[in-house]
């Protein structure tokens, strides 16, 4: 029942509103609408507590439960928390005149800017319509001439190794008689990416820590330290070093399984990262060892990287503070030469290349840039696969991808690309529980996950949130299998650049060449 | 033979696929016999095959030229033979050139010619490469450039005879009767695609080792993308040359032993390495990571050879028949136990090997079968035999 | 009963097609015993006999083979019993829905898959995938007796019937050297004489006590065993025999997401 009847109903309260009800000046139309069944509503004002950004109100005057539209960011936290299911969030109704060149996005986003003079700010991926090519390539499967493998009953093997390869294995007197450089078991070829705390709560990165040690893979720390509870993962934990140096030192450096230098980020490359003092606790402070309430500024470059050769010196920096313990990975943000760059980062020593797609998550970044810098990460990996494997190097390194994964079918087209392993975020986030509301930045996430607000940090428990972490990542990993049994195979490293498994569909001859892949039916 | 994939490929498929039969003879005394017992135990297994493709590799069957390097090669006109002539010609020292003696036998159709040259390499002087890599590469060099010649045997003292047929007419048309070796093996084919070529039958031969395959390898793309990245060159779509590079590489090449050979192609579950003492441990898991382009994933059995050992291995988790014997001093290996004891009707022992574990008879040294019908990992030590 | 006639067939040289119509042949005439002589690989013996002659003579029918029977020994076999003298190679008994199959010697892969009657014995060991998908239905449920040991994957997603394994070619003190066994076993069970590891065992297999029915088909089937082999069995205890058996019906329950 809508607000209106509700009055026709009460006919005692004339239909007056207050200033109260009026929303803030602005230009901008809602963007959600906020529906709320006064039948169903029994006032118990759990919408008001679970809502960050004062939406939902109660009118003591008229005894009602009312909402303020414009505040909406679409999380959806209020209409699953409701015990009555009495709210709905839906895209506004109302909407702009439609018009082909400027969407209802341009109107509010330019009128966001009228109103502030600012930089439009997002967080999470990229939301554009732009094509996921994952969607355009299809699997192959056996029939009659080898056969499948069924993964439930035969042997099924996604144990992968993370680290430097050398050319070939020396043998004598049936032992290993050459040295091998540091290497990372790890269960399943799926990492974790680079997550910081600070962009979200204690409890997530304890969650995901968890859930890598009960997995047996990695998680990494993004360039936010290590709060001194996490040492205990070490052995599953990737530390990253990035611009912002925040908590480098060797402690952390040591406490590592692989130290990964950040160079780029797929949601936002070529620039640096800014995490908002109010973001910045007491705890956040401690790990990142920079004073409370301060912001923590990440410069765009690394300033002791201006050229490849620089990034040599720090990798080997990196590889001495740690006895060469353990392997260095380099991140880059899959951008239009990541081929080149990539050749020249495994040139430069690094054990591991990780690049990180166009529609990779972040916890802040501008929205100009998440939506219109960088590369497909299809196309970016494929096309470094290729250039190592023209230069014959391809085999001495770990080529990590992520930025854009979304279910296990998208890990096996990427294996099948090249890549040695993903990483996976945004889609970690959303086993936690994030509902890709992309307000990240705000500091005020209602699920709990990007805040560092005790109040709302509390709504995950780590223990329910690593179990969702875990039981997402075994079901890719049962799903996984069955396409591998499927292609006849029962090892992760035969897939590993086979890109004959793919097909493409709906793709130019151009799309399929730098796939290396070939069109459905031939 | 410029762009064989158009020969070995008209379907531009992602790789050739055919199931077969194969058959090993080994008399590991060394002494030479006649292939007879081969062809018949073929024979039997004719339904395995489907005539499109049957072949023969024979090791001491050129005792006068034990040093030369025997190439076979295959010729689809005079023109091509004299270009490639002109070509051997100033890099090779040609000791004898002859064709090969053949006869018309019904079944087999649009034979090429077929020649054989004893040669020795004339590597320049100042030339760093060693004698078998420059072998290798003249012999790729031929294949790759020269159109309408293909150069399909390559190793001393032995020879490769295969064309389009099942293999007992493969056998009349070589005149094999006439031959005398102590290693046969041998192939029959069942390819999908009916267009088959002589070149794409089986043993695929680089210099003396040669390998005969049945099964098809699910991996062949993974295979494929890890030797084009070390420098092969893969151009006839096939699984069986990612298996000839593989032989060459760890074989050849990196001078490992048999049993690595097989841990690398048909390595153990993660699971078991898991459970194997600490040094097996370590050399295992380096070779798995190191080499896990070339784990051969999918059904396979091979026989692989050269002039003084015959291995047979199976995929990891045996997809594909494969059976040995021994009587005497003589070692068989073959898809089906019946066509050995075709052969040979009382057998000393008859075992099927575990999936991966490779079964090795060696010049003098016949394989023990608890060897093999076990997953025993530790190197083997085999039963010496009088040569 | 008419009196049983015997026919031998000397099967050198003979293509599988041609031998297996002169034992048809032979059935219709009347032959409750067929000897062939000289077998080195035919394919399907045993399999083209339906409709020679009526359901129970075609049970009364007696193959005695001597050589090497190709693969796919008395597939779809519906009566009759087929004796080897000497090694059978893979897939005998497969789809096995009633008859015997008795083989003095070894046995290949995939032997009695899919098997859902029947009796099969094999004296020495046999390969990869003995009993694999094995099922039963009503009273129809298959045994297979192996002499010897198995290779990998022993009953591997069997769903019925009973496999004896009695490990006779081991030596003593000797562990089984099958892996995976059982694996993804959601029926019927397995008797396996001699050590076997924990880690060798499928997921999702339990190891039941032998009840007292168990014993009493062990009993009979090594007595049987015995006698087919003319074997001394007096060694064979049933206390050696560790009984493996499904868990759950339902293995794979947790696998999917609904």
């Amino acid at each position: 029942m809508k607000i209106e009847e509700h009055q026709n109903n009460n006919p005692s309260k004339p239909a007056q509103r207050k200033a109260s009800d009026f929303k803030i000046r602005s230009n901008r139309l809602s963007e959600f609408a906020v529906q709320r069944d006064y039948d169903r509503c029994i006032k118990c004002e759990v919408c008001i507590k679970q809502c960050s950004f004062d939406v939902h109100y109660r009118d003591e005057e008229d005894d009602l439960i009312k909402h303020r539209p414009e505040n909406c960011v679409g999380c959806h936290r209020c209409a699953v928390m409701c015990p009555t299911a009495a709210i709905s969030i839906t895209p506004n109704p109302a909407q702009y005149r439609a018009h082909g060149s400027w969407s209802g996005e341009h109107v509010k986003d330019i009128n966001r800017q009228a109103e502030t003079g600012g930089v439009v700010l997002t967080g999470s991926g990229n939301d554009k319509a732009a094509p996921v090519y994952w969607d355009r390539m299809l699997i192959n499967a056996s029939q009659v001439t080898n056969p499948s493998i069924d993964p439930l009953r035969e042997p099924m093997e996604l144990r992968t190794y993370i680290g430097a390869k050398p050319a070939s294995v020396k043998v004598k007197d049936g032992k290993l008689a050459s040295e091998m450089p540091p290497q990372i078991k790890i269960q399943m070829p799926i990492l974790f990416s680079a997550i910081s705390y600070g962009a979200i709560s204690y409890n997530v990165q304890k969650a995901i820590a968890e859930a890598a040690e009960e997995l047996g893979t990695l998680y990494n720390t993004g360039e936010g330290g290590l709060h001194p509870d996490f040492y205990k993962y070490k052995d599953n934990t990737i530390v990253q070093v990035a611009s912002g140096r925040f908590g480098v030192h060797p402690d952390y450096l040591n406490a590592a399984r692989m130290v990964e230098i950040k160079i780029g980020q797929g949601a936002k490359p070529g620039i640096g990262g800014h995490l908002a003092g109010e973001k910045v606790s007491e705890s956040v402070s401690i790990t990142r060892m920079i004073p409370m309430g301060t912001d923590a500024i990440s410069p765009a470059p690394q300033h002791d990287i201006y050229s490849i050769e620089d990034l040599r010196m720090l990798i080997f920096a990196l590889k001495e503070a740690t006895n060469y313990r353990v392997p260095v990975s380099v991140k880059i943000a899959a951008v239009h030469n990541a081929a080149a760059i990539a050749s020249g980062i495994v040139r430069a020593g690094a054990d591991v290349v990780a690049i990180d797609g166009f529609r990779g998550g972040t916890g802040a970044a501008p929205k100009a840039i998440r939506d219109n810098v960088g590369l497909p990460i299809e196309f970016a990996l494929a096309a470094v696969d290729q250039r190592l494997r023209d230069e014959g190097i391809r085999n001495q390194v770990t080529l990590i991808s992520g930025g854009g994964i979304r279910c296990a079918a998208d890990i096996v087209k990427a294996i099948a690309l090249g890549a040695d392993a993903v990483y996976i975020g945004t889609a970690a986030l959303i086993a936690v529980g994030c509902t890709l509301c992309q307000k990240c930045y705000s500091g005020k996430c209602n699920w709990g996950i990007a805040t560092q607000n005790p109040y709302l940090a509390k709504r995950v428990n780590s223990e329910i949130a690593k179990n969702r972490l875990v039981n997402l990542v075994q079901g890719w990993s049962h799903e996984i299998k069955e396409m591998l049994g499927g292609m006849g195979i029962n090892s992760i490293e035969s897939l590993k650049g086979s890109r004959s498994q793919l097909r493409g569909v709906g793709l130019t001859s151009e799309e399929l060449d730098i796939l290396g892949i070939r069109p459905a039916g031939m | 033979m410029r762009d064989l994939s158009m020969v070995c490929n008209p379907y531009n498929e992602d790789k050739v696929i055919s199931a077969c039969s194969i058959f090993g003879m080994m008399d590991v005394s060394g002494k030479p016999f006649s292939g007879e017992p081969v062809f018949r135990a073929m024979e039997n297994m004719h339904d395995r095959g489907n005539g499109l493709g049957g072949g023969f590799a024979v090791y001491g069957i050129y005792p006068e030229f034990p040093d030369h390097y025997a190439l076979h090669i295959m010729y689809t006109s005079q023109a091509a033979r004299h270009e490639t002539e002109q070509y051997l010609e100033p890099r090779f020292l040609v000791e004898r050139s002859e064709e090969i003696p053949t006869r018309k036998t019904d079944g087999i159709n649009n034979e090429p010619l077929v020649y054989r040259y004893f040669v020795l390499p004339k590597i320049p002087k100042q030339s760093e490469v060693t004698e078998e890599d420059f072998m290798v590469e003249q012999v790729l060099r031929v294949n790759a450039e020269i159109d309408g010649a293909f150069v399909f045997s390559s190793g001393k003292n032995m020879g490769v005879f295969k064309g389009v047929g099942f293999p007992e007419q493969i056998a009349r048309y070589f005149r094999l009767e006439e031959y005398q070796g102590h290693i046969w093996t041998a192939h029959g084919r069942f390819p999908t695609n009916s267009q088959a070529w002589w070149g794409g039958a089986h043993p695929f031969c680089m210099l003396d080792w040669t390998v005969v395959h049945n099964g098809e390898l699910s991996s062949y793309g993974a295979n494929r993308a890890y030797l084009e990245t070390i420098g092969y060159k893969c151009t006839m779509f096939t699984d069986t040359e990612v298996l000839t590079y593989a032989i060459d590489l760890i074989l050849r090449r990196e001078k490992l032993p048999p049993e690595i050979f097989a841990r690398v192609i048909s390595p153990p579950l993660w699971e078991e390495i898991d459970r194997m003492p600490e040094d097996e441990r370590k050399l295992q898991t380096a070779l798995r990571s190191v080499y896990g382009g070339l784990l051969m994933n999918g059904p396979f059995s091979i026989v692989v050879a050269n002039g003084s050992q015959m291995i047979a291995v199976t995929d990891r988790i045996r997809l594909r028949p494969l059976t040995a014997a021994t009587k005497d001093s003589t070692l068989y290996f073959s898809s089906e136990e019946a066509s050995i004891r075709l052969v040979s009707l009382e057998l000393d022992h008859v075992w099927t090997p575990m999936g991966g574990v490779p079964v090795i008879g060696k010049l003098g040294a016949l394989p023990v079968p608890e060897q093999s019908t076990k997953r025993n990992y530790t190197t083997s030590t085999p039963v010496e035999v009088a040569r | 009963m008419s009196i049983a006639t015997s026919i031998e067939i000397d099967a050198a040289g003979l293509y599988y097609k041609e031998l297996n119509a002169q034992i048809r042949d032979a059935v219709s005439e009347g032959a409750l015993k067929v000897v062939l002589k000289n077998v080195t690989g035919q394919r399907y013996i045993g399999t083209n006999l339906y409709g020679t002659v009526d359901r129970d003579t075609l049970r009364k029918l007696e193959i005695e083979i001597h050589g090497t029977p190709g693969n796919d020994l008395g597939m779809f076999l519906d009566g009759p019993t087929i004796t080897v003298h000497g090694n059978v190679m893979d897939g005998s008994g497969n789809t096995m829905n009633h008859g015997r199959i008795v083989a003095h010697g070894r046995a290949g892969d995939i032997t009695g898959f899919s098997a859902r009657g029947g009796e099969m014995f094999i004296k020495g060991n046999a390969g990869y995938r003995v009993g694999i998908h094995m099922k039963e239905y009503g009273d129809m449920r298959p045994v297979m007796t192996i002499g010897g040991a198995t290779q990998d994957f022993l009953g591997e997603y069997m769903a019925g019937g009973v496999v004896i394994i009695l490990g006779l070619t081991l030596k003593p003190g000797e562990a089984h050297y099958c892996n995976h066994v059982g694996t993804g076993m959601h029926g019927g069970m397995i008797f396996l004489r001699g050590n076997i590891e924990p880690h060798q065992i499928g997921t999702g297999v339990g190891m039941p006590e032998l009840t007292d029915k168990d014993a009493e088909l062990l009993t009979n089937y090594i007595a049987e065993y015995g006698r087919l082999f003319d074997t001394d069995v007096s060694e064979i205890k049933l206390e050696d025999f560790t009984k493996l058996a499904p868990l759950s019906v339902r293995p794979y329950k947790q696998v999917y997401a609904y």
